[in-house]
């Protein structure tokens, strides 16, 4: 038994209805593994399930709408602190699309809140963040340089009082990744929700979204990401002419691969269908490797992927540093923090940065 | 990957191991337990080796399942029983949403309810197990499960989870076989499992009305202290899992609760001390 489960399940609801129990157990399980569960719940409601299965689907939509609620409230405390900066303030992912009410954050799970703003802003977004109780969650000096010098976000920061993360993006990938996003583009094009928060774009919500999902990391979370993907493009699709927009947009962000294969999956597993390449296959075989109880499968091919996240996201030289410090024989060349705490300038970050 | 399904109080587990050993202890320690309505269970708790190899070498317990802590710290095999069981309250914990979830002990006589809550070592458990051979009927040593619209108690008698001094306490009130293994030197020191009496199983989904809250604190001159509507709130909230995700249902669940069952800080220095005080304090509530 593979993923596919859930797969056809969000595509399909009504497939549901012949499903036995260890079927709906696995189905469950897969749905909660994959941060699922509460978009799963509202893609059943109204349909007729098992009391047992009611239940579940019942507490996952009231734990999103928790989650929603939560989420929103963060954003205003985040525009509240930023008010005085007359810097435009944009949500990302989750939190976007609850707050512009988009089908993707129907019974979403939303983690951590992540906002843009302009790069040069940060150093006073980051000083209004901090008045405001946000505080740094890493101490280690090294974390801190390589997330300054190499990412696409300022290190992460948690409210002392709420205990809830957010990540301040300046773009949407690493500064090291091989493609280059115009953030300028972005921020310029953003659409004003009201009330002092902005959300992106209809094609840089999408483009964000590919980037997110195929250019950066090992694909965790990668059937969210793309169930995001189909919403996105299910709900913008209907309107003229945008999928010349999409295009020349992606031309734009350098991201046109990246949005080609995002499409050939989307619709591949959750869309009309369509062909997929070769490659693809590699990809729909990630995306589906769970087992019934709700484990991961396929080692391999995570662990290809993984490999993979670190080649996009450093180029080689830069990689075998970072290798070569993470593996501990750093010390051995004086390419570790001494002992007072002294940072060597330029030397990648040890751990957290996958 | 085996496995077997349980239903407890109101919720339902499956549980997968790697290994035989945790399968079997469960099969015998539940067996008096039914299996889940449907075949459909609420949670699923798995025992997975903490890395590839160490399912055979030293092997090496990871507590994994539908909700997970990042940095939960596995046990060997031979504390395979309490990694099941962590693994279940953690599900509980993280995901129960149909109750307002309190960390609390609770035992029933005459369809009214006692809830016990406290610190790790308070004694809250110990207390539970004792009335519990004593005439009352045992509803849960971890988890009380509050009705957010009748205010009602309900049961989540899962296996009596016994530490240190508890241990041999217990061992003199019921038979080995109702006991588990010893667990020696586990992360919260000796722990041996009880299961519950069959009264306490077969009536596992009848709830009660609670009628007294205690506090209690084991390790001080016995000691009585009324405690206030606004101190019992704010330990509720403390003793509460699902208090915040609950929302407005919770704030009200809460307040109803100590609008409506007094409560009281009792210290004792010993079981017997204990008991005599709740049976005073029981009488003196009703």
């Amino acid at each position: 038994m593979s993923a596919m489960l859930l797969v056809r399940a969000l595509r399909d609801p009504a497939s549901v209805q012949g499903l036995g129990s260890g079927e709906w157990n696995a189905l469950v399980s897969m749905a909660r593994a994959e941060q699922l569960i509460g978009t799963l719940a509202h893609r059943l409601n109204g349909l007729s399930l098992p009391p047992a299965i009611d239940r579940i689907m019942a507490d996952a939509r009231d734990q999103a709408a928790f989650v929603r609620r939560q989420a929103l409230w963060e954003a205003d405390r985040a525009r509240a602190a930023l008010n005085g900066l007359d810097t435009p303030v944009i949500l990302l992912k989750g939190t976007a699309y609850a707050a512009a009410g988009l089908k993707a954050g129907v019974g979403r799970s939303i983690g951590d809140l992540d906002i843009l703003v302009p790069r040069e802003a940060l150093p006073s977004v980051e000083t209004a963040l901090m008045d405001a109780g946000w505080e740094w969650v890493k101490s280690d000096p090294y974390d801190d340089l390589y997330y300054r010098r190499w990412m696409h976000e300022l290190p992460p920061m948690i409210h002392r009082e709420r205990d809830r993360m957010i990540d301040v993006h300046h773009t949407i990938l690493p500064l090291t990744a091989r493609q280059t996003p115009d953030a300028d583009a972005m921020i310029a094009d953003r659409l004003e929700l009201g009330g002092g928060l902005c959300v992106l774009s209809p094609e840089d919500m999408v483009l964000h979204c590919v980037a997110h999902l195929l250019a950066d990391g090992d694909l965790a979370g990668c059937s969210r990401n793309l169930w995001d993907l189909h919403c996105l493009l299910e709900e913008f699709g209907g309107e003229g002419g945008f999928e010349a927009r999409l295009e020349s947009r992606a031309a734009l962000h350098r991201l046109r691969p990246h949005l080609e294969r995002g499409l050939r999956l989307a619709n591949g597993l959750y869309g009309a269908g369509g062909a997929l390449r070769l490659s693809d296959r590699l990809y729909v075989r990630r995306l589906l490797s769970r087992n019934h109880w709700g484990q991961e499968t396929g080692k391999l091919t995570r662990l290809a992927f993984y490999i993979r996240s670190h080649w996009l996201r450093m180029p080689p030289l830069m990689l075998a540093r970072h290798l070569w410090i993470k593996s501990g024989a750093g010390a051995l060349t004086g390419q570790r923090r001494s002992q007072d705490g002294h940072v060597e300038i330029g030397a990648p970050k040890r751990a957290s940065i996958r | 990957m085996q496995g077997l399904s349980l239903q407890i109080g109101p919720a339902s587990f499956r549980i997968a191991s790697a290994w035989r050993e945790p399968v079997e202890q469960l099969e015998r320690l539940y067996a008096a337990y039914p299996k889940p309505e449907s075949g459909i269970a609420d949670f699923t708790v798995r025992l997975e080796p903490a890395r590839p190899w160490r399912r055979w070498v030293r092997p090496s317990v990871a507590i994994c399942g539908d909700y997970m802590l990042p940095d939960a710290a596995p046990l060997p095999l031979a504390q395979g029983l309490l990694a099941a069981e962590m693994g279940m309250n953690l599900q509980m914990a993280l995901g129960w949403r149909r109750h307002a979830l309190l960390h609390a002990s609770c035992v029933e006589r005459d369809g009214r309810a006692l809830v016990m809550t406290g610190a790790s070592g308070s004694g809250k458990s110990t207390l539970a197990a004792m009335l519990g051979e004593r005439g009352w009927r045992l509803m849960g040593d971890e988890f009380a499960l509050l009705d957010l619209a009748t205010g009602d108690v309900f049961a989540f008698p899962r296996l009596i989870s016994l530490k240190n001094g508890a241990i041999g306490v217990m061992e003199g009130e019921a038979k080995p076989v109702r006991f588990g293994p010893l667990m020696q030197a586990t992360p919260k020191g000796d722990i041996r499992h009880l299961v519950p009496r069959p009264e306490a199983v077969a009536r596992m989904s009848e709830g009660a009305m609670p009628a007294l809250l205690l506090f209690p604190r084991f390790g001080h001159e016995a000691a009585v202290r009324s405690v206030g509507k606004s101190e019992s709130f704010v330990r509720l909230t403390q003793a509460s899992t699902n208090y915040v995700a609950l929302g407005e249902a919770g704030f009200a669940a809460l307040s109803r609760f100590v609008d409506e069952v007094p409560a009281q800080a009792i210290d004792y220095g010993s079981g017997e001390e204990a008991m005599a005080l709740v049976e005073q304090l029981w009488s003196a509530a009703a």
